[in-house]
C-alpha cells in the first residue's frame, strides 16, 4: 500500500510538472524558441501571488486572477519588445537573451525579497486530506492535479476551436504561408509568449503553495520542465500531462530509497528516454 | 482601371538578382498569365506582388496605391491572395481547417465554405482528414479553395498545374475560369503555355528575369512564343 501511495503522489506532483512543460513547449512549437528564463518565470509568478497576499490579503488560489493577466501582459511585451526582434537570426541570440533574463530575474527578486524561501498560503486546504482504499490523497496536490488538467483542456479547446488557436498551428507549421492568409506572425509570437506565461502563472502559483520557493529556483524548475518536455515529447498536450507524471512518479519513487535521489531518479529517466526514444514517448509532432 | 500596376521592379535574392526591370499592367476584372521558363522569375515576380518579398527598385500599384514593401498578411486583408507553389497545405490542420484558415482575415464576398464544396465536392467529403493526406490534385484544389476563402479581388496562382494529371489540370482550369467570370481579377503563373494562352486575356512572357514578350493570346504566333520563352534567335 505504500507504494500506491508514493505513485499516487508522483502522479499528482505530474500534473503541476505538465504545467511547467506546457508553456515550454508551447512556445518552442509556435516560435522555435527556448525560453531559459522559464523556470524563473515561474518563480516571479510565486512572488506575485505572495505580493497579491500582502498587499490584497486573497488567498493564493484567488490570486490567480491577478497574477495570471499580468504574467500574460509581460509575456506579450517582452515578446514584441525584445524577442520579436530577434526573429530570423537563428537559434543564438534569443537563448543568450533568455539567458542574460534568467540572470536578471534571479537578482532582481534577491534584491526584492532577500535570498530567505518563502511560501503560499493556502490554509487549511494544504494538509487537508482524504483516503480512498487505503491510499491517503491530500487535498492540495490533488486540486493542483485537477487545474492542471482543466488547463490542458481549455488548450486544447483553444487549439482545435478558435481562429486563433488555428492561426497558431498554422504558424507553426509554415510561418512564411500563414502570413498569406493575413496572419500576424509577430502578433502570433507575442499571443503564443503571453499564453505560455499565463499557463507559467498558474504553475508558479501552485508551485508555491505546494512547497517553498527562492530567488534561485528557477533553474532547477526549468530543468524538471526540460524533462517533462523530453520524456512526453513535443506537440502533444496529452503527451505532455504523461510525461510530466511519469517524471514525478520516478523522483518519489526515487526519493523512497534515498531522499537525495529525487532528482536524480527523474533524470535517469529522462535519459532513458533520450537514449531509446529521443522523439519522447508521446510525441505527435511530424517535423523537428 | 488597373488592378495591378507593376513598374520597373527589380527583385534580388542576397547579391543575385532575378526580376531586371519588370513592368506588367492587370485590368480589373481580366486574366493574366506569365509564362517562362523554370527560373525566368514567375514566382520571384507573384511572391513579390504578393508581399513575400520586398522589391529593391521599382512601384507596384495595387488599385492605384503604392504597396511596396507592405507584408503578406497586409495586403491578404486589402485582398491579395497567393496560392502558393506547391501548394504549402498546412499539415496539421484538417482540409476544413486549411479552408477555415483562408478566411482568417474576415473580409466578405461570395465564397465561404459551402460555396467551396460546391466547387470541389472532394473536399467536402474528406473535410475532416488532414490536409496533407489528400492526394496532389485534391491539395491543389484545397490550396486554392484556402486562397477564395479570402474572397480576394486579386487572386495570384502559381503553377497551379505542376505534376498533375491532365484531366485533374482540365478540372482546375475549369474552375479558374469560373473564378475569372465572378469579376476576380487573376494573375496566373504557368509553365504550360498552351493552357495559358487558353484562360488569359493577357500573356507576359518571362526570360531570364525580363520581360520577353507580352500581348493577346492571339495575337501570338508559334514562333513568337518559343522565341520569347526560350530567347532563340529567331
Amino acid at each position: 500500500m505504500q507504494w500506491v501511495n508514493i505513485i499516487v503522489q508522483g502522479i499528482l506532483l505530474g500534473g503541476l510538472y505538465a504545467l511547467y512543460g506546457t508553456g515550454l513547449s508551447l512556445i518552442f512549437g509556435v516560435m522555435r524558441l527556448v525560453n531559459l528564463a522559464h523556470g524563473d518565470f515561474i518563480v516571479v509568478a510565486a512572488y506575485l501571488a505572495l505580493l497579491a497576499g500582502q498587499l490584497l490579503g486573497v488567498s493564493p488560489y484567488l490570486s490567480l486572477v491577478v497574477v495570471v493577466p499580468l504574467m500574460f501582459a509581460l509575456g506579450l511585451l517582452m515578446q514584441l519588445g525584445l524577442l520579436n526582434r530577434t526573429l530570423g537570426r537563428g537559434l543564438m541570440p534569443p537563448l543568450l537573451i533568455t539567458f542574460g533574463l534568467s540572470v536578471m530575474l534571479q537578482n532582481i527578486l534577491l534584491l526584492l525579497f532577500t535570498a530567505d524561501s518563502r511560501g503560499l498560503d493556502a490554509g487549511a486546504i494544504e494538509t487537508a486530506s482524504f483516503e480512498v482504499g487505503g491510499v491517503a490523497i491530500g487535498l492540495a496536490p490533488l486540486l493542483t492535479f485537477i487545474v492542471a488538467v482543466c488547463v490542458l483542456l481549455a488548450l486544447q479547446w483553444f487549439f482545435s476551436n478558435t481562429m486563433l488557436g488555428r492561426a497558431f498551428r498554422a504558424t507553426s507549421d509554415d510561418p512564411d504561408t500563414a502570413e498569406l492568409m493575413g496572419i500576424d506572425s509577430r502578433r502570433i509570437y507575442a499571443l503564443a509568449m503571453g499564453l505560455s506565461l499565463a499557463v507559467v502563472a498558474v504553475a508558479g502559483v501552485l508551485l508555491g503553495v505546494r512547497t517553498n520557493f527562492a530567488p534561485t529556483d528557477g533553474p532547477a524548475r526549468l530543468i524538471f520542465a526540460f524533462e517533462t518536455v523530453i520524456i512526453g515529447g513535443l506537440g502533444s498536450l496529452w503527451g505532455t500531462l504523461l510525461g510530466g507524471m511519469l517524471l514525478g512518479v520516478a523522483q518519489t519513487v526515487g526519493a523512497q530509497f534515498n531522499p537525495a535521489w529525487f532528482q536524480l531518479a527523474g533524470h535517469i529517466v529522462t535519459l532513458l528516454v533520450l537514449a531509446f526514444r529521443p522523439t519522447g514517448l508521446f510525441a505527435r509532432t511530424r517535423d523537428v | 482601371m488597373n488592378a495591378l500596376t507593376v513598374r520597373e521592379v527589380e527583385v534580388f535574392y542576397g547579391e543575385f538578382q532575378a526580376l531586371f526591370g519588370v513592368s506588367l499592367e492587370v485590368p480589373a476584372g481580366e486574366t493574366v498569365a506569365i509564362i517562362g521558363a523554370n527560373g525566368a522569375g514567375k514566382t520571384t515576380l507573384l511572391r513579390t506582388i504578393a508581399g513575400a518579398l520586398t522589391p529593391r527598385r521599382g512601384q507596384i500599384e495595387y488599385r492605384g496605391r503604392s504597396i511596396v514593401g507592405q507584408p503578406a498578411h497586409v495586403l491578404a486583408r486589402h485582398g491579395i491572395s497567393l496560392v502558393p507553389e506547391g501548394r504549402k497545405i498546412f499539415p496539421s490542420l484538417t482540409v476544413e481547417e486549411n479552408l477555415m484558415l483562408g478566411a482568417y482575415t474576415r473580409r466578405s464576398g461570395p465564397w465561404n465554405l459551402r460555396a467551396i464544396y460546391d466547387l470541389f465536392p472532394i473536399l467536402g467529403e474528406r473535410a475532416r482528414v488532414a490536409g496533407v493526406d489528400l492526394s496532389g490534385g485534391q491539395q491543389q484544389m484545397l490550396a486554392i479553395g484556402r486562397a477564395l476563402m479570402n474572397n480576394p479581388d486579386l487572386i495570384l496562382m502559381d503553377e497551379i498545374s505542376l505534376g498533375l494529371a491532365p484531366l485533374v489540370v482540365k478540372e482546375l482550369y475549369r474552375v479558374v475560369k469560373v473564378i475569372a467570370e465572378t469579376g476576380t481579377t487573376v494573375v496566373i503563373v504557368e509553365q504550360d503555355v498552351s493552357r495559358a494562352l487558353q484562360v488569359a486575356d493577357h500573356v507576359y512572357c518571362l526570360l531570364e528575369g525580363r520581360v520577353s514578350a507580352q500581348g493577346r493570346p492571339a495575337d501570338f504566333s508559334h514562333e513568337a512564343i518559343s522565341r520569347a520563352y526560350f530567347g532563340m534567335a529567331a
